[in-house]
């Protein structure tokens, strides 16, 4: 017997005589209430997780600060290419050349007010997953129509099955006497940058 | 390097009251527990405050994961067509040595012979890392804690904090010590110790071919798994080699990616205290220019269909591995992880250990005193202390009786114990100190740093310390 036979028959021989299981209740939330204000709780979740956060595309030059070379994925908007910095496309850029970057601008798929959480799905001005992870800044845009009060909101807008990166706060550790200290192997510094009202 | 424990210790390993007579004598222990337990619980009651729904949250975790397990052979099923259809290869194994196997023949087949890895519990179970070494393969832990844990050659103490024994002049002196490149002048504030860390393990991860991971959840619908981490070394190892296995439990399925909406609310405010963690990774096979192209997934039964078996102890296979129990337990406040003598410690150990290797820990349903606390903070609502009750009546007469004995009425109401226990530690406590840096000592005092000048034992009752603990 395969190994895949013997575990499911095993399973098989552990449930024998089980009977059915109620479907599970969902009586929790799936949203905030309405009158809740989603951007002022965004923005207050991502300062206390010391992430520097700014209003409007000009604030993309402050949010890169002194970067000089600047790592996007080829399909960013153009009009959020602002500042002194060097934007350099990532057309399958070398490790080496995303860890000689300054920094790096992207977009999102979605943002939670509640947690503080930005998500990204390898969707459009996001690009794969090592660009947002080996430079040591992160300057992330969210648009206001992208910025949803609850998880529950934030998962259908989400593609299931490409690479997702939930990103609440700056890289952090809490493994010394439980404090938490950011910085540790993901970027250190994480700037969020609002567009619309 | 070679490890505390030979694989195996588990036969050998000494019950639970012996260990934790000699960890009640380790005020340094005690305080670094108390102190980090302490502070957890109040960053929990905080976060789980601000959600008004927490009940009912918790109540469609428990059922999605009573389902899980009702339906476990058709998910796992749906699990492997969907995971493979998108690219990854499916290994089953039915125990810990197979799984092992596996890693090591796909680490050799991508030409490696070194894996980077993600701090993971199921590898731990299995001594992953000790049967890479013993094939002559390395497995380097990246997680903070785990590094720590790794370079001092001890064992983790806690399912979430490994390290949680250690304070940060003990973390500063391991690194010093055994960390090749440690800075010159390092100091023990945590910013300082964590960059230490960052700079340690950037080339490794840059470089790394192998990356081995467990996984938090396991999505049938998708064929997706999910990590949840705090650093970025999971998005590391999970992102840049070329080849990724990922050892997964079978109990870890999910129905469907919806359900993501429960258990992320969930694990991340009952672990770290957090509203949300800062690193969710997910992944479904293989990804064309994004991430690892060779995806492998073990997935795991090593005991686990026995736990399957038993109607009562069947929910402790529902554990997310939250460590919320193990913060509010207070036999592990005063004992610590290393007493349970097995990798999952706390409340959820004393249910699992028995279950996953019956006949070694029959001791350990006994490290309670019942007291419930392990039960409210549960977020898939486990009744501990019902699977404790059941699985005493299941073990052996004697050995209950006398552990009954021996264990969490000892560890909880004797201060004659502390101070029979203080003696030993002081014993061990000398070479410790002398040498002026971490060295190993025996067991079980190599699991412990101890302060040579130690406080008398303390007098108060159990019942006393929790009305004071509670204050
Ligand atoms: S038993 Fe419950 S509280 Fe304990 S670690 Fe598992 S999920 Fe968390």
């Amino acid at each position: 017997m395969s190994a895949k036979e013997e575990i499911l028959a095993r399973m098989r021989r552990a449930l024998d005589g089980a009977g059915p299981v109620p479907v599970p209740p969902r009586e929790y939330r799936r949203a905030l209430d309405e009158d809740a204000d989603v951007v002022e709780m965004l923005i207050d979740r991502l300062v206390d997780y010391k992430a520097e956060v700014h209003h409007g595309v000009d604030a993309i030059e402050a949010a890169l600060g002194d970067a000089k070379q600047v790592v996007v994925p080829a399909d960013l908007p153009t009009e959020w290419r602002l500042g002194r910095s060097v934007f350099i496309e990532d057309r399958n850029l070398a490790t080496e050349d995303l860890d000689g970057a300054d920094a790096v601008l992207t977009g999102c798929a979605a943002a939670v007010a509640v947690s503080g959480t930005i998500m990204l799905d390898a969707g459009a001005a996001q690009g794969r997953r090592a660009i947002t992870l080996v430079p040591d800044h992160h300057v992330i845009v969210v648009r206001r129509d992208q910025i949803v009060g609850h998880l529950a909101e934030a998962l259908p807008r989400l593609h299931p099955t490409r690479p997702q990166t939930w990103i609440s706060g700056p890289s952090a550790t809490s493994d010394i006497e439980l404090q938490r200290v950011e910085g540790v192997h993901g970027p250190r510094r994480l700037d969020v940058v609002i567009l619309g009202d | 390097m070679t490890t505390a424990f030979p694989p195996g210790r588990s036969l050998r390993s000494p019950k639970f009251a012996e260990s934790a007579k000699v960890a009640l004598g380790m005020p340094q222990l005690r305080s670094n527990l108390a102190h980090a337990t302490g502070t957890i619980r109040g960053k929990r009651a905080t976060v789980v405050g601000e959600l008004d729904d927490w009940e009912s949250l918790r109540d469609a975790a428990a059922a999605i994961k009573a389902d899980v397990q009702h339906r476990m052979p058709e998910l796992a099923v749906a699990f492997e067509r969907k995971a493979t259809e998108a690219g990854a290869t499916v290994h089953w194994a039915r125990d810990g040595a197979e799984a092992n196997r596996i890693a090591a023949r796909i680490t050799r087949e991508a030409g490696a012979d070194e894996v980077v890895k993600v701090k993971s519990m199921a590898t731990q179970e299995i001594e992953l890392n000790e049967h890479f070494e013993a094939e002559g393969l390395k497995a380097w832990e990246t997680d903070l804690a785990e590094l720590i844990v790794q370079l001092a050659e001890d064992r983790p103490s806690h399912i979430l904090v490994p390290a949680i024994h250690y304070n940060r002049t003990e973390i500063r002196d391991i690194f010093k010590g055994r960390m090749s490149d440690a800075p010159t002048g390092l100091t023990d504030e945590p910013a300082a110790l964590a960059e230490a860390a960052r700079l340690h393990l950037r080339r490794r991860f840059l470089s790394a071919k192998v990356a081995v991971s467990g996984a938090n959840f396991a999505v049938a619908e998708t064929g997706s798994l999910v990590v949840v981490e705090s650093e970025g070394n999971g998005r590391m190892c999970l992102t840049m080699p070329r080849t990724l296995i990922s050892v997964v439990g079978v109990e870890k399925l999910l129905p469907r990616f919806e359900d993501l909406e429960v258990f992320m609310q969930l694990l991340p405010r009952s672990s770290t205290g957090e509203r949300m963690n800062p690193y969710t990774s997910i992944w479904t096979g293989a990804t064309g220019g994004d991430g690892p192209e060779d995806v492998h997934i073990i997935l795991l039964d090593n005991g686990r269909t026995d736990v399957l078996a038993d109607e009562v102890g069947r929910q402790a296979l529902s554990c997310i591995r939250c460590s919320a129990c193990l913060n509010v337990c207070p036999v592990y406040e005063r004992t610590g992880g290393h007493a349970y003598g097995h990798v999952y410690p706390g409340p959820i150990g004393a249910i699992l250990a028995p279950q996953l290797e019956p006949g070694r820990h029959d001791d350990l349903p006994y490290a309670s005193s019942l007291c419930g606390a392990c039960y409210e903070v549960c977020p898939v609502k486990i009744n501990i202390p019902e699977v404790l009750v059941h699985l005493r009546q299941q073990g052996p007469h004697h050995v209950g009786e006398k552990a009954a004995m021996g264990a969490a009425e000892a560890v909880m109401a004797r201060p004659r114990l502390w101070r029979a226990a203080l003696g030993a530690a002081r014993f061990f406590s000398l070479p410790w100190r002398k040498r002026g840096s971490v060295r190993r000592l025996p067991w079980p005092a190599s699991k412990w740093t101890v302060s040579r000048d130690m406080p008398v034992p303390p007098k108060e009752t159990f019942r006393d310390w929790w009305k004071e603990r509670e204050r």
